[in-house]
Protein backbone atom coordinates (compact mmCIF):
# COMPACT_ATOMS: atom_id res chain seq x y z
CA UNK A 1 0.00 0.00 0.00
CA UNK A 2 1.61 3.46 -0.66
CA UNK A 3 2.35 5.85 1.67
CA UNK A 4 -0.22 8.95 2.35
CA UNK A 5 2.01 11.42 0.28
CA UNK A 6 2.02 8.72 -2.42
CA UNK A 7 -1.67 8.31 -2.45
CA UNK A 8 -1.87 12.29 -2.26
CA UNK A 9 0.40 12.97 -5.18
CA UNK A 10 -1.68 10.13 -6.92
CA UNK A 11 -4.84 11.99 -6.01
CA UNK A 12 -3.67 15.00 -7.95
CA UNK A 13 -2.65 13.06 -10.94
CA UNK A 14 -6.80 11.54 -11.05
CA UNK A 15 -7.57 15.40 -10.51
CA UNK A 16 -5.62 16.39 -13.34
CA UNK A 17 -6.61 14.13 -15.25
CA UNK A 18 -10.32 14.78 -14.64
CA UNK A 19 -10.32 18.12 -15.86
CA UNK A 20 -9.22 17.34 -19.14
CA UNK A 21 -13.02 16.91 -20.65
CA UNK A 22 -13.72 20.70 -19.12
CA UNK A 23 -10.58 22.13 -20.68
CA UNK A 24 -9.46 19.98 -23.72
CA UNK A 25 -11.74 19.53 -27.11
CA UNK A 26 -11.75 15.82 -28.51
CA UNK A 27 -8.30 15.49 -29.42
CA UNK A 28 -7.29 15.87 -26.16
CA UNK A 29 -10.06 13.72 -24.20
CA UNK A 30 -8.97 10.90 -26.56
CA UNK A 31 -5.65 10.73 -25.65
CA UNK A 32 -5.86 11.33 -22.09
CA UNK A 33 -9.13 8.10 -22.04
CA UNK A 34 -5.91 6.27 -24.12
CA UNK A 35 -3.73 6.81 -21.35
CA UNK A 36 -6.04 5.59 -18.90
CA UNK A 37 -6.92 2.66 -20.65
CA UNK A 38 -3.23 1.45 -21.80
CA UNK A 39 -2.53 2.61 -17.72
CA UNK A 40 -5.71 -0.34 -16.56
CA UNK A 41 -3.45 -2.78 -19.72
CA UNK A 42 0.22 -2.01 -18.06
CA UNK A 43 -1.74 -2.22 -14.49
CA UNK A 44 -3.01 -5.91 -15.03
CA UNK A 45 0.39 -6.77 -16.46
CA UNK A 46 2.43 -5.37 -13.51
CA UNK A 47 0.14 -8.06 -11.78
CA UNK A 48 2.51 -10.37 -13.12
CA UNK A 49 5.53 -8.63 -13.53
CA UNK A 50 5.78 -7.13 -10.81
CA UNK A 51 4.18 -9.18 -8.45
CA UNK A 52 4.36 -12.46 -9.12
CA UNK A 53 7.65 -13.06 -10.86
CA UNK A 54 5.91 -14.16 -14.23
CA UNK A 55 7.18 -11.88 -17.53
CA UNK A 56 4.69 -12.47 -19.77
CA UNK A 57 5.26 -11.23 -23.47
CA UNK A 58 1.80 -12.16 -24.84
CA UNK A 59 0.16 -10.05 -22.35
CA UNK A 60 -1.56 -8.03 -25.71
CA UNK A 61 -3.39 -11.41 -26.40
CA UNK A 62 -6.34 -10.54 -24.03
CA UNK A 63 -6.37 -6.90 -24.75
CA UNK A 64 -6.67 -7.57 -28.48
CA UNK A 65 -9.30 -10.70 -28.26
CA UNK A 66 -11.93 -8.97 -25.80
CA UNK A 67 -11.72 -6.37 -28.70
CA UNK A 68 -12.61 -8.78 -31.02
CA UNK A 69 -15.49 -10.43 -28.89
CA UNK A 70 -16.77 -6.77 -29.05
CA UNK A 71 -16.84 -6.32 -32.67
CA UNK A 72 -18.33 -10.10 -33.31
CA UNK A 73 -20.83 -9.39 -30.21
CA UNK A 74 -22.08 -5.42 -31.24
CA UNK A 75 -25.22 -5.44 -33.95
CA UNK A 76 -24.32 -4.01 -36.93
CA UNK A 77 -26.75 -1.53 -36.56
CA UNK A 78 -27.46 -1.02 -32.91
CA UNK A 79 -25.13 -0.54 -29.79
CA UNK A 80 -24.46 -3.63 -27.57
CA UNK A 81 -25.96 -2.90 -24.09
CA UNK A 82 -22.52 -3.42 -21.64
CA UNK A 83 -24.45 -5.32 -19.19
CA UNK A 84 -24.20 -8.47 -21.30
CA UNK A 85 -21.63 -7.56 -23.95
CA UNK A 86 -18.81 -6.40 -21.22
CA UNK A 87 -19.63 -9.90 -18.99
CA UNK A 88 -19.26 -11.68 -22.46
CA UNK A 89 -15.71 -10.01 -23.61
CA UNK A 90 -14.32 -10.85 -19.96
CA UNK A 91 -15.40 -14.07 -19.85
CA UNK A 92 -14.00 -15.01 -23.31
CA UNK A 93 -10.82 -13.23 -21.81
CA UNK A 94 -10.98 -15.03 -18.46
CA UNK A 95 -11.34 -18.84 -20.62
CA UNK A 96 -8.50 -17.83 -22.99
CA UNK A 97 -6.14 -16.93 -20.52
CA UNK A 98 -7.19 -20.07 -18.07
CA UNK A 99 -6.21 -22.12 -21.11
CA UNK A 100 -3.17 -20.44 -22.21
CA UNK A 101 -2.41 -20.12 -18.55
CA UNK A 102 -2.68 -23.58 -17.52
CA UNK A 103 -0.16 -24.71 -20.05
CA UNK A 104 2.26 -21.33 -19.68
CA UNK A 105 2.53 -21.39 -16.54
CA UNK A 106 3.84 -25.06 -15.87
CA UNK A 107 7.71 -23.15 -17.87
CA UNK A 108 10.19 -20.50 -16.30
CA UNK A 109 11.70 -17.53 -17.18
CA UNK A 110 12.94 -17.07 -20.58
CA UNK A 111 10.64 -19.99 -21.86
CA UNK A 112 7.67 -18.32 -20.42
CA UNK A 113 8.48 -15.41 -22.49
CA UNK A 114 8.54 -17.46 -25.57
CA UNK A 115 5.49 -19.52 -24.42
CA UNK A 116 2.97 -16.55 -23.88
CA UNK A 117 4.26 -14.69 -26.93
CA UNK A 118 4.07 -17.90 -29.05
CA UNK A 119 0.00 -18.10 -28.10
CA UNK A 120 -0.50 -14.35 -28.68
CA UNK A 121 0.97 -14.61 -31.98
CA UNK A 122 -1.13 -17.70 -33.27
CA UNK A 123 -4.05 -14.81 -31.66
CA UNK A 124 -2.38 -12.62 -33.92
CA UNK A 125 -2.73 -14.82 -37.05
CA UNK A 126 -5.72 -16.02 -36.54
CA UNK A 127 -7.35 -12.73 -36.71
CA UNK A 128 -4.91 -11.51 -39.30
CA UNK A 129 -5.52 -14.28 -41.58
CA UNK A 130 -9.25 -15.51 -40.89
CA UNK A 131 -12.39 -13.66 -42.50
CA UNK A 132 -13.78 -13.88 -38.88
CA UNK A 133 -13.33 -9.73 -38.68
CA UNK A 134 -11.75 -8.08 -41.47
CA UNK A 135 -8.88 -10.06 -41.49
CA UNK A 136 -5.48 -8.04 -41.96
CA UNK A 137 -7.52 -4.99 -41.91
CA UNK A 138 -9.46 -4.90 -39.11
CA UNK A 139 -13.05 -4.24 -38.26
CA UNK A 140 -15.22 -1.42 -37.01
CA UNK A 141 -17.91 -1.52 -34.34
CA UNK A 142 -20.46 0.81 -35.65
CA UNK A 143 -21.72 1.84 -32.60
CA UNK A 144 -20.27 2.00 -29.30
CA UNK A 145 -21.60 0.15 -25.90
CA UNK A 146 -24.04 1.44 -24.02
CA UNK A 147 -25.24 0.42 -20.47
CA UNK A 148 -29.02 0.44 -20.58
CA UNK A 149 -31.72 -0.51 -18.64
CA UNK A 150 -34.60 -1.66 -20.30
CA UNK A 151 -35.47 1.27 -22.82
CA UNK A 152 -33.67 3.81 -20.78
CA UNK A 153 -30.01 4.19 -21.60
CA UNK A 154 -27.60 4.65 -18.40
CA UNK A 155 -24.28 5.25 -20.13
CA UNK A 156 -23.45 5.74 -23.77
CA UNK A 157 -19.98 5.18 -24.33
CA UNK A 158 -20.23 7.16 -27.81
CA UNK A 159 -19.80 10.15 -25.97
CA UNK A 160 -16.13 10.83 -25.45
CA UNK A 161 -16.29 12.39 -22.32
CA UNK A 162 -18.84 9.78 -20.96
CA UNK A 163 -15.72 7.09 -22.33
CA UNK A 164 -13.16 9.17 -20.29
CA UNK A 165 -14.94 9.10 -17.17
CA UNK A 166 -15.92 5.57 -17.07
CA UNK A 167 -12.74 4.93 -17.90
CA UNK A 168 -11.16 7.21 -15.32
CA UNK A 169 -13.66 5.18 -12.59
CA UNK A 170 -12.84 1.88 -13.84
CA UNK A 171 -9.29 2.73 -13.19
CA UNK A 172 -9.46 4.08 -9.67
CA UNK A 173 -12.20 0.37 -9.33
CA UNK A 174 -9.63 -1.88 -10.36
CA UNK A 175 -6.32 0.28 -9.01
CA UNK A 176 -8.52 -0.23 -5.26
CA UNK A 177 -9.65 -4.16 -5.73
CA UNK A 178 -6.03 -4.78 -6.81
CA UNK A 179 -4.56 -3.61 -4.04
CA UNK A 180 -7.52 -5.26 -1.69
CA UNK A 181 -5.78 -8.72 -3.39
CA UNK A 182 -2.60 -8.05 -2.71
CA UNK A 183 -2.91 -7.23 0.81
CA UNK A 184 -5.46 -10.51 0.90
CA UNK A 185 -3.52 -14.00 1.80
CA UNK A 186 -3.43 -14.67 -2.33
CA UNK A 187 -1.44 -11.49 -2.83
CA UNK A 188 1.46 -12.00 -0.14
CA UNK A 189 1.37 -15.71 -1.48
CA UNK A 190 1.94 -14.86 -5.35
CA UNK A 191 4.25 -12.10 -3.90
CA UNK A 192 6.24 -15.11 -2.38
CA UNK A 193 6.50 -17.10 -4.89
CA UNK A 194 7.87 -13.96 -7.10
CA UNK A 195 10.97 -14.35 -4.12
CA UNK A 196 11.39 -17.68 -3.60
CA UNK A 197 9.01 -20.16 -5.35
CA UNK A 198 10.91 -23.30 -3.89
CA UNK A 199 10.09 -21.77 -0.39
CA UNK A 200 6.22 -21.53 -1.06
CA UNK A 201 6.31 -24.97 -2.40
CA UNK A 202 8.16 -26.49 1.06
CA UNK A 203 5.61 -24.15 3.00
CA UNK A 204 2.69 -26.61 1.29
CA UNK A 205 0.87 -24.10 -1.46
CA UNK A 206 0.37 -25.26 -5.05
CA UNK A 207 2.34 -22.58 -6.54
CA UNK A 208 1.35 -23.31 -10.04
CA UNK A 209 -2.53 -22.90 -8.83
CA UNK A 210 -1.67 -19.76 -7.64
CA UNK A 211 0.44 -18.48 -10.73
CA UNK A 212 -2.95 -19.58 -13.14
CA UNK A 213 -5.68 -17.32 -10.51
CA UNK A 214 -2.75 -14.23 -11.10
CA UNK A 215 -2.46 -15.15 -14.82
CA UNK A 216 -5.99 -15.21 -15.37
CA UNK A 217 -6.95 -12.01 -13.11
CA UNK A 218 -4.40 -9.96 -15.21
CA UNK A 219 -5.79 -11.65 -18.57
CA UNK A 220 -9.47 -10.59 -17.52
CA UNK A 221 -8.41 -7.04 -16.63
CA UNK A 222 -6.24 -6.64 -20.02
CA UNK A 223 -9.62 -7.69 -21.52
CA UNK A 224 -11.49 -5.35 -20.03
CA UNK A 225 -8.51 -2.63 -20.66
CA UNK A 226 -9.45 -4.22 -24.72
CA UNK A 227 -12.88 -4.05 -24.18
CA UNK A 228 -12.42 -0.04 -23.41
CA UNK A 229 -9.85 0.88 -25.85
CA UNK A 230 -11.93 -1.00 -28.62
CA UNK A 231 -14.88 1.51 -27.52
CA UNK A 232 -12.37 4.48 -28.13
CA UNK A 233 -12.01 4.77 -32.12
CA UNK A 234 -14.55 2.01 -32.56
CA UNK A 235 -12.13 -0.31 -34.54
CA UNK A 236 -9.86 -3.31 -34.11
CA UNK A 237 -7.00 -4.68 -36.04
CA UNK A 238 -4.67 -7.93 -35.65
CA UNK A 239 -2.28 -4.98 -33.87
CA UNK A 240 -3.95 -4.87 -30.73
CA UNK A 241 -2.89 -8.52 -30.00
CA UNK A 242 0.58 -8.51 -31.96
CA UNK A 243 3.95 -8.53 -29.92
CA UNK A 244 4.43 -4.79 -30.33
CA UNK A 245 1.37 -4.22 -28.16
CA UNK A 246 2.85 -6.83 -25.60
CA UNK A 247 6.27 -5.17 -25.64
CA UNK A 248 4.64 -1.57 -25.62
CA UNK A 249 2.87 -2.79 -22.11
CA UNK A 250 6.08 -3.85 -20.87
CA UNK A 251 7.81 -0.63 -21.20
CA UNK A 252 5.10 1.07 -19.46
CA UNK A 253 5.60 -1.66 -16.93
CA UNK A 254 9.47 -0.97 -16.80
CA UNK A 255 9.03 3.04 -16.87
CA UNK A 256 6.68 3.15 -14.39
CA UNK A 257 8.34 1.28 -12.36
CA UNK A 258 7.37 -2.90 -11.47
CA UNK A 259 5.55 -4.06 -8.57
CA UNK A 260 3.52 -0.54 -7.84
CA UNK A 261 0.41 -0.97 -9.89
CA UNK A 262 0.09 2.98 -9.90
CA UNK A 263 3.80 3.26 -11.88
CA UNK A 264 2.47 1.01 -14.60
CA UNK A 265 -0.38 3.85 -14.82
CA UNK A 266 2.17 6.60 -14.55
CA UNK A 267 4.59 4.82 -17.32
CA UNK A 268 1.55 5.00 -19.55
CA UNK A 269 0.60 8.39 -19.74
CA UNK A 270 4.56 9.08 -19.63
CA UNK A 271 4.73 7.16 -22.77
CA UNK A 272 1.76 8.45 -24.70
CA UNK A 273 2.28 12.16 -23.35
CA UNK A 274 5.91 12.70 -24.51
CA UNK A 275 5.31 10.73 -27.66
CA UNK A 276 3.18 13.46 -28.41
CA UNK A 277 5.64 15.80 -27.41
CA UNK A 278 8.32 14.73 -29.32
CA UNK A 279 5.47 14.40 -32.51
CA UNK A 280 5.45 18.28 -32.42
CA UNK A 281 7.43 20.07 -35.47
CA UNK A 282 7.42 23.54 -33.68
CA UNK A 283 8.74 21.92 -31.22
CA UNK A 284 11.60 19.16 -32.23
CA UNK A 285 11.47 20.33 -36.19
CA UNK A 286 12.15 17.62 -38.52
CA UNK A 287 13.41 15.53 -35.77
CA UNK A 288 9.50 15.05 -35.00
CA UNK A 289 9.16 12.90 -37.90
CA UNK A 290 11.56 10.86 -36.59
CA UNK A 291 10.00 10.59 -32.97
CA UNK A 292 10.96 6.69 -31.65
CA UNK A 293 14.86 7.61 -31.68
CA UNK A 294 14.15 10.64 -29.35
CA UNK A 295 11.73 7.94 -27.44
CA UNK A 296 14.11 5.26 -27.42
CA UNK A 297 16.48 8.29 -25.45
CA UNK A 298 14.25 8.88 -22.75
CA UNK A 299 13.07 5.25 -22.15
CA UNK A 300 17.01 4.53 -21.87
CA UNK A 301 17.64 7.88 -19.87
CA UNK A 302 14.94 6.97 -17.09
CA UNK A 303 15.79 3.67 -16.99
CA UNK A 304 19.58 4.24 -16.22
CA UNK A 305 18.78 6.97 -13.61
CA UNK A 306 15.53 5.47 -11.80
CA UNK A 307 16.28 2.17 -11.06
CA UNK A 308 12.41 2.16 -9.89
CA UNK A 309 11.06 4.45 -12.91
CA UNK A 310 8.51 6.87 -12.61
CA UNK A 311 6.50 5.76 -10.19
CA UNK A 312 9.81 5.24 -7.59
CA UNK A 313 10.72 8.53 -8.30
CA UNK A 314 7.23 9.70 -6.94
CA UNK A 315 7.84 7.34 -3.99
CA UNK A 316 11.43 9.33 -3.51
CA UNK A 317 9.83 12.59 -4.13
CA UNK A 318 6.85 11.94 -1.39
CA UNK A 319 9.15 10.32 1.32
CA UNK A 320 11.29 13.30 1.40
CA UNK A 321 8.53 15.44 1.42
CA UNK A 322 7.61 13.74 4.67
CA UNK A 323 10.86 13.45 6.15
CA UNK A 324 11.32 17.06 5.81
CA UNK A 325 7.84 17.81 7.82
CA UNK B 1 0.50 -43.15 12.34
CA UNK B 2 2.54 -46.70 13.15
CA UNK B 3 5.30 -46.66 11.23
CA UNK B 4 7.73 -44.01 10.17
CA UNK B 5 6.67 -40.69 9.34
CA UNK B 6 9.86 -40.14 7.12
CA UNK B 7 11.94 -43.01 5.77
CA UNK B 8 14.26 -43.80 2.75
CA UNK B 9 15.57 -46.87 1.34
CA UNK B 10 18.47 -47.46 -0.59
CA UNK B 11 18.18 -43.74 -2.15
CA UNK B 12 21.21 -42.60 -4.72
CA UNK B 13 20.26 -38.45 -5.34
CA UNK B 14 22.49 -36.19 -7.83
CA UNK B 15 22.93 -33.16 -9.07
CA UNK B 16 23.32 -33.10 -12.26
CA UNK B 17 25.53 -35.62 -13.19
CA UNK B 18 27.04 -35.76 -9.73
CA UNK B 19 26.46 -38.56 -7.43
CA UNK B 20 25.59 -36.88 -3.85
CA UNK B 21 23.93 -39.66 -2.18
CA UNK B 22 24.52 -43.35 -2.35
CA UNK B 23 22.32 -46.18 -1.28
CA UNK B 24 21.24 -43.69 2.30
CA UNK B 25 18.61 -44.96 4.57
CA UNK B 26 17.17 -43.09 7.21
CA UNK B 27 13.99 -43.80 9.79
CA UNK B 28 12.52 -41.06 11.40
CA UNK B 29 9.64 -42.76 14.22
CA UNK B 30 7.01 -40.97 15.39
CA UNK B 31 8.35 -38.55 18.62
CA UNK B 32 11.90 -38.64 17.60
CA UNK B 33 14.48 -36.18 16.87
CA UNK B 34 17.47 -37.46 14.51
CA UNK B 35 20.90 -35.37 13.72
CA UNK B 36 22.60 -35.26 11.09
CA UNK B 37 26.41 -34.90 11.29
CA UNK B 38 28.88 -34.83 8.75
CA UNK B 39 31.42 -32.10 6.98
CA UNK B 40 30.68 -30.22 4.46
CA UNK B 41 29.46 -31.26 1.06
CA UNK B 42 28.71 -35.06 2.57
CA UNK B 43 25.26 -34.69 1.79
CA UNK B 44 23.61 -33.41 4.48
CA UNK B 45 21.21 -30.73 2.86
CA UNK B 46 20.56 -32.94 -0.01
CA UNK B 47 19.37 -35.65 2.37
CA UNK B 48 16.82 -32.64 3.89
CA UNK B 49 15.83 -31.66 0.08
CA UNK B 50 15.20 -35.47 -1.10
CA UNK B 51 12.90 -35.48 1.84
CA UNK B 52 11.43 -32.10 0.98
CA UNK B 53 10.90 -33.19 -2.73
CA UNK B 54 13.39 -30.39 -3.87
CA UNK B 55 15.82 -33.38 -4.93
CA UNK B 56 14.12 -36.33 -6.09
CA UNK B 57 16.07 -39.71 -6.39
CA UNK B 58 17.45 -42.00 -9.19
CA UNK B 59 17.55 -44.83 -6.93
CA UNK B 60 15.71 -46.37 -4.10
CA UNK B 61 12.52 -44.75 -2.20
CA UNK B 62 11.14 -42.59 -0.20
CA UNK B 63 8.67 -42.92 2.10
CA UNK B 64 6.32 -39.70 3.80
CA UNK B 65 3.37 -40.23 6.29
CA UNK B 66 3.38 -44.04 5.14
CA UNK B 67 2.83 -42.60 0.98
CA UNK B 68 5.75 -43.28 -1.69
CA UNK B 69 7.37 -39.74 -2.32
CA UNK B 70 7.38 -39.72 -5.89
CA UNK B 71 3.82 -39.67 -6.43
CA UNK B 72 3.61 -36.11 -4.26
CA UNK B 73 4.71 -32.63 -5.11
CA UNK B 74 6.38 -30.26 -2.70
CA UNK B 75 3.80 -28.76 -1.79
CA UNK B 76 1.44 -32.13 -1.33
CA UNK B 77 4.59 -33.32 1.34
CA UNK B 78 4.55 -30.09 2.79
CA UNK B 79 0.70 -30.50 3.31
CA UNK B 80 1.64 -34.27 4.81
CA UNK B 81 3.19 -32.48 7.87
CA UNK B 82 6.66 -31.80 6.80
CA UNK B 83 7.90 -28.42 7.49
CA UNK B 84 11.50 -27.25 6.01
CA UNK B 85 13.68 -24.49 7.42
CA UNK B 86 16.25 -24.70 4.96
CA UNK B 87 19.96 -22.95 5.65
CA UNK B 88 19.58 -19.54 3.78
CA UNK B 89 16.38 -18.82 5.95
CA UNK B 90 14.81 -17.73 2.90
CA UNK B 91 12.65 -15.21 4.71
CA UNK B 92 10.58 -12.53 2.28
CA UNK B 93 11.93 -9.73 2.47
CA UNK B 94 8.45 -7.95 0.77
CA UNK B 95 6.61 -9.15 3.68
CA UNK B 96 6.78 -7.79 7.37
CA UNK B 97 7.35 -10.17 9.78
CA UNK B 98 3.54 -10.50 11.02
CA UNK B 99 2.79 -11.66 6.83
CA UNK B 100 5.24 -13.67 6.87
CA UNK B 101 3.93 -15.53 9.64
CA UNK B 102 0.52 -15.64 8.61
CA UNK B 103 1.10 -16.41 5.09
CA UNK B 104 2.42 -19.16 5.75
CA UNK B 105 -0.89 -20.11 8.60
CA UNK B 106 -2.63 -23.29 8.08
CA UNK B 107 -4.35 -26.11 9.82
CA UNK B 108 -1.95 -29.37 10.09
CA UNK B 109 -2.53 -32.81 8.38
CA UNK B 110 -4.86 -33.97 11.57
CA UNK B 111 -6.56 -30.53 10.95
CA UNK B 112 -5.46 -29.53 14.08
CA UNK B 113 -4.24 -25.24 14.32
CA UNK B 114 -2.06 -25.36 17.65
CA UNK B 115 0.45 -23.33 16.37
CA UNK B 116 -0.75 -19.64 15.95
CA UNK B 117 0.97 -16.15 15.34
CA UNK B 118 0.61 -15.70 19.10
CA UNK B 119 2.16 -19.09 20.02
CA UNK B 120 4.95 -18.06 17.92
CA UNK B 121 5.53 -14.56 19.04
CA UNK B 122 5.21 -16.11 22.74
CA UNK B 123 8.11 -18.33 21.73
CA UNK B 124 10.25 -15.59 20.11
CA UNK B 125 8.99 -12.38 22.21
CA UNK B 126 12.03 -10.54 19.90
CA UNK B 127 9.66 -10.95 16.86
CA UNK B 128 6.83 -10.06 18.74
CA UNK B 129 9.16 -6.37 19.18
CA UNK B 130 9.68 -6.85 15.26
CA UNK B 131 6.04 -7.71 14.49
CA UNK B 132 5.95 -4.44 11.07
CA UNK B 133 9.57 -5.10 10.37
CA UNK B 134 10.22 -6.02 6.83
CA UNK B 135 11.99 -9.33 6.44
CA UNK B 136 15.18 -8.07 5.13
CA UNK B 137 15.60 -5.69 8.21
CA UNK B 138 16.13 -8.37 10.75
CA UNK B 139 19.42 -10.00 11.82
CA UNK B 140 20.40 -13.08 11.22
CA UNK B 141 19.29 -14.46 14.34
CA UNK B 142 15.34 -12.84 13.70
CA UNK B 143 15.41 -14.47 10.62
CA UNK B 144 16.01 -17.81 11.83
CA UNK B 145 13.58 -17.50 14.50
CA UNK B 146 11.23 -15.90 12.00
CA UNK B 147 11.75 -19.03 9.45
CA UNK B 148 11.47 -21.32 12.23
CA UNK B 149 8.16 -19.59 13.36
CA UNK B 150 6.87 -19.61 9.88
CA UNK B 151 7.53 -23.44 9.59
CA UNK B 152 5.96 -23.73 13.19
CA UNK B 153 2.58 -21.69 11.39
CA UNK B 154 1.73 -25.06 8.90
CA UNK B 155 1.31 -27.06 12.17
CA UNK B 156 4.21 -29.99 11.12
CA UNK B 157 4.07 -33.01 12.57
CA UNK B 158 7.92 -33.03 11.26
CA UNK B 159 10.34 -30.19 11.41
CA UNK B 160 13.38 -30.31 9.03
CA UNK B 161 16.15 -27.67 10.58
CA UNK B 162 19.04 -27.53 8.27
CA UNK B 163 21.80 -25.88 10.45
CA UNK B 164 19.99 -24.41 12.64
CA UNK B 165 22.44 -22.27 14.46
CA UNK B 166 25.04 -21.79 11.95
CA UNK B 167 26.64 -17.88 11.54
CA UNK B 168 24.61 -16.77 14.82
CA UNK B 169 26.11 -15.10 17.93
CA UNK B 170 26.46 -17.17 20.66
CA UNK B 171 23.74 -15.82 22.70
CA UNK B 172 21.34 -16.02 19.69
CA UNK B 173 22.40 -19.69 19.40
CA UNK B 174 21.64 -20.94 22.75
CA UNK B 175 18.25 -19.10 22.48
CA UNK B 176 17.79 -21.03 19.24
CA UNK B 177 18.60 -24.11 21.19
CA UNK B 178 16.55 -23.44 24.09
CA UNK B 179 13.48 -22.64 21.47
CA UNK B 180 14.07 -26.45 19.38
CA UNK B 181 14.44 -28.02 22.86
CA UNK B 182 10.82 -26.71 23.77
CA UNK B 183 10.08 -27.53 20.58
CA UNK B 184 10.56 -31.55 21.18
CA UNK B 185 9.15 -31.40 24.46
CA UNK B 186 6.05 -30.54 22.58
CA UNK B 187 6.61 -33.87 20.94
CA UNK B 188 7.50 -32.85 17.58
CA UNK B 189 9.62 -35.25 15.38
CA UNK B 190 12.67 -33.52 14.23
CA UNK B 191 15.61 -33.51 11.57
CA UNK B 192 18.18 -31.68 12.72
CA UNK B 193 21.56 -30.86 10.46
CA UNK B 194 24.03 -28.36 12.79
CA UNK B 195 28.05 -28.49 13.48
CA UNK B 196 27.44 -28.33 17.30
CA UNK B 197 27.76 -32.13 17.86
CA UNK B 198 27.25 -31.82 21.62
CA UNK B 199 24.04 -30.04 21.76
CA UNK B 200 22.47 -32.81 18.88
CA UNK B 201 24.02 -35.35 21.20
CA UNK B 202 22.32 -34.03 24.26
CA UNK B 203 19.00 -33.19 22.23
CA UNK B 204 18.93 -36.17 19.64
CA UNK B 205 17.64 -39.73 20.79
CA UNK B 206 19.11 -40.80 17.53
CA UNK B 207 22.06 -39.78 15.57
CA UNK B 208 23.73 -40.30 11.28
CA UNK B 209 27.10 -39.51 10.37
CA UNK B 210 27.16 -38.83 6.96
CA UNK B 211 30.40 -39.17 5.19
CA UNK B 212 30.17 -38.59 1.30
CA UNK B 213 26.50 -39.68 0.88
CA UNK B 214 26.64 -42.69 2.92
CA UNK B 215 26.01 -43.48 6.22
CA UNK B 216 28.87 -44.36 8.15
CA UNK B 217 26.97 -44.42 11.54
CA UNK B 218 23.69 -44.64 12.46
CA UNK B 219 22.27 -45.43 15.81
CA UNK B 220 20.48 -44.53 19.11
CA UNK B 221 22.37 -41.64 21.76
CA UNK B 222 24.04 -45.32 23.32
CA UNK B 223 25.21 -46.59 20.35
CA UNK B 224 27.35 -43.12 20.05
CA UNK B 225 28.38 -42.99 23.28
CA UNK B 226 30.25 -46.76 22.37
CA UNK B 227 32.45 -45.63 19.71
CA UNK B 228 33.76 -42.38 21.64
CA UNK B 229 36.25 -42.17 18.30
CA UNK B 230 33.77 -42.18 15.71
CA UNK B 231 33.05 -38.05 15.80
CA UNK B 232 36.80 -37.24 15.76
CA UNK B 233 37.27 -39.68 12.78
CA UNK B 234 34.87 -38.08 10.94
CA UNK B 235 33.82 -34.84 12.10
CA UNK B 236 37.61 -33.65 13.73
CA UNK B 237 36.49 -32.92 17.23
Amino acid sequence: MPSRNVLSALAVLVLALAVVPMIGDKYWIKLATRMIVLGIFAMSLDLLVGYTGLVSFGHAAFFGLSGYVLHLVSPEDAAANMAWALPVCLGVTALAALVIGALSVRTKGVYFIMVTLAFAQMLFYFFHDSDLAGGSDGAYIYFKPILALGSVVLVDLGGSAVLFYFSLVSLIVLYAGLVMVLRAPFGKVIQGIKVNEHRMQALGFNTYLYKLVSFVIAGTIAGYAGFLFASIDGFVSPELLGWQESGIALVMVILGGMGTLFGPVIGAIALLGVEELFRDRALFGFIAAHWQILMGGFVICIVLFFANGLGGLLVKIAGRQSEER
Amino acid sequence: MTGPLIELRDVDAYYGSSHILHGLDLRLECGSCLSLMGRNGMGKTTTLKTIVGYVRPKRGSAYIMGRDASELATHDIAQAGIAYVPEDRAIFPNLTVTENLVMAARAGANGTRSWTEERVMTLFPRLAERRDHWGNHLSGGEQQMLSIGRALMTNPDVLLLDEATEGLAPLIREEIWSVISEIKSTGMSAIIVDKDAARLQDLCDQHMILVKGRAAFSGDRAALQNEPDILHRHLGI
